[in-house]
């Protein structure tokens, strides 16, 4: 059984919280280029330009590239030959989101009660953990804090099995076109498609983890996502909602097999500050 | 590249009713923070007969929960966001003078009815691009409800805060213009 300090696995989280919010993954911001070169609106090139922009003063200051620092999620992959020493799995990652978000000088955007008082917890925990236990003794996390206006935009559906692939794409498309500016296009479109009401939630968050524009690996739900990303883009949104072709940069849809009576789907917007790191201990 | 225009706070009627939906503004003056918790406060403030903690005849109001300033530094990062939250709150904002608006996304029609009515402008920042127009804030102070965080209201000193308007006094929406120009099938 390989031994993990305590403290490691919380420097590692700290680490992970700063660095996930100052520096924009490459792909994100190739793909964010791409698209402003065949942009037709000027509306929408300056303010792909002033996106760019900010991601150098962010990572050249040290500074958010959005001050919505979000709410802290974790997708940790546990090996079952590892162990933590010196204090609790769960209390380690706490404590790394505390001193990321202190010292990082990250926004703390989390209240404690959703309906009533909505008192800030002023260290932006609780984090959401979505824990996996795998074969071998590494500890895999990726850190992926999620802005408000983007999530506010997301939707699940239990559709039917009838509904079938012309149904999956209006929901996805329409959801795209009620959102409108609000979400902070270019976004990038997860899509989850079976499972459970809660796992395919979970399925369309895993999504907007992917290389942006890697593609699912069975043609058929590969093709349906280029598809998808045509019709989004011809929806004429545009980069803040203010007209062009920029609306989305990709759509990831990631699947899980489901029950005869059922077709879940749903859509989580993630606005174009698409931030997520990764680090393996 | 279009022209740019230069503007100042507090908004002047002639210059309101000047710009239009699309036009490239460098806003500099005084404006004042505000969302979801400290408009709550605003309503309820006016409510009760009590006056709002800042002068708001020709005020700016901008949408914005800023990341916490690093020693040496006026503000962290201050990106807008999401505007129709305050849609509830803002035409009794703009009945007693509020003359413009800072967010980002699309207002509803009570807004807009309201901007209409009393001349105000609503300007789009570019969300996300939070860094960089942290870099216009020269100071920040809070001057209500300290309480509130990241959501207490500070009045800013802004130099060429770059904003596009959004939608104008006439009624204007680029929300609406903008796509519409680019849609296709």
């Amino acid at each position: 059984m390989r031994e993990v300090k305590f403290d490691t696995l919380v420097s590692t989280v700290r680490d992970l919280c700063m660095d996930a919010n100052y520096y924009i993954p490459d792909d994100v911001r190739q793909k964010i280029i791409e698209f402003r070169d065949k942009e037709e609106s000027e509306v929408a090139r300056n303010i792909l330009d002033i996106i760019l922009k900010n991601h150098e003063v962010s990572a050249n200051e040290k500074m958010p590239i959005c001050q919505d620092t979000g709410f802290a999620v974790f997708f940790i992959e546990m090996g079952e030959d590892v162990r933590i020493t010196g204090g609790g799995f769960e209390e380690a990652i706490y404590e790394g989101v505390r001193q990321g978000y202190r010292e990082g000088y990250l926004r703390k955007s989390i209240v404690d009660d959703p309906l009533f008082e909505r008192k800030n917890t002023k260290d932006n925990t609780p984090p959401i953990i979505h824990l996996r236990l795998v074969p071998g003794d590494k500890i895999k996390i990726v850190f992926a804090p999620k802005g408000g206006g983007s999530e506010n935009m997301s939707e699940v559906k239990m559709m039917v099995p009838a509904d079938g692939e012309e149904g999956v794409k209006r929901f996805v498309v329409d959801r795209v076109r009620r959102s409108g500016g609000n979400p902070c296009p270019p976004v990038i479109v997860g899509v989850g498609i079976g499972g459970t009401f809660e796992h395919v939630a979970y399925l369309a968050k895993k999504a907007l983890l992917r290389p942006v524009g890697s593609h699912h690996p069975d043609p058929r739900f590969a093709k349906l996502e280029d598809e998808i990303l045509e019709e989004i883009n011809k929806l004429g949104i545009g980069p803040m909602g203010l007209g062009g072709r920029t609306t989305a940069l990709a759509v990831h849809i990631e699947t899980h097999p489901c029950h005869i009576a059922s077709m879940p789907v749903a859509v989580n917007m993630q606005c174009h500050a698409a931030r997520h790191k990764e680090a393996i201990i | 590249m279009e022209e740019v225009k230069r503007i100042n706070t507090p908004l002047k009627e002639d210059i309101v009713m000047s710009l239009k939906a699309g036009d490239n503004v460098l806003l500099s003056g005084v404006i004042y923070t505000g969302r979801d918790a400290a408009h709550k406060r605003f309503i309820q403030a006016l409510e009760k007969g009590e006056t709002l903690p800042f002068d708001i005849n020709g005020a700016v109001i901008y949408y914005v929960g800023p990341a916490p300033a690093k020693p040496g530094q006026p503000i962290g990062s201050a990106g807008p966001t999401t505007s129709y939250r305050m849609d509830a709150y803002t035409p009794a904002l703009l009945d007693i003078g509020l003359k413009g608006m800072i967010g980002k996304g699309p207002r509803g029609e009570k807004v807009i009815e309201s901007m209409k009515k009393n001349h105000a402008i609503y300007f789009a920042a570019i969300g996300g691009a939070a860094a960089l127009i942290a870099k216009s804030v020269k100071e920040a102070e809070v001057v209500a409800y300290e309480d509130l965080g990241p959501e207490a209201v500070r009045k800013l000193v802004v130099e060429d805060l770059p904003l596009i308007v959004a939608i104008d006094a006439h009624g204007n929406n680029l929300y609406e213009s903008g796509p519409e120009k680019y849609r296709r099938g």
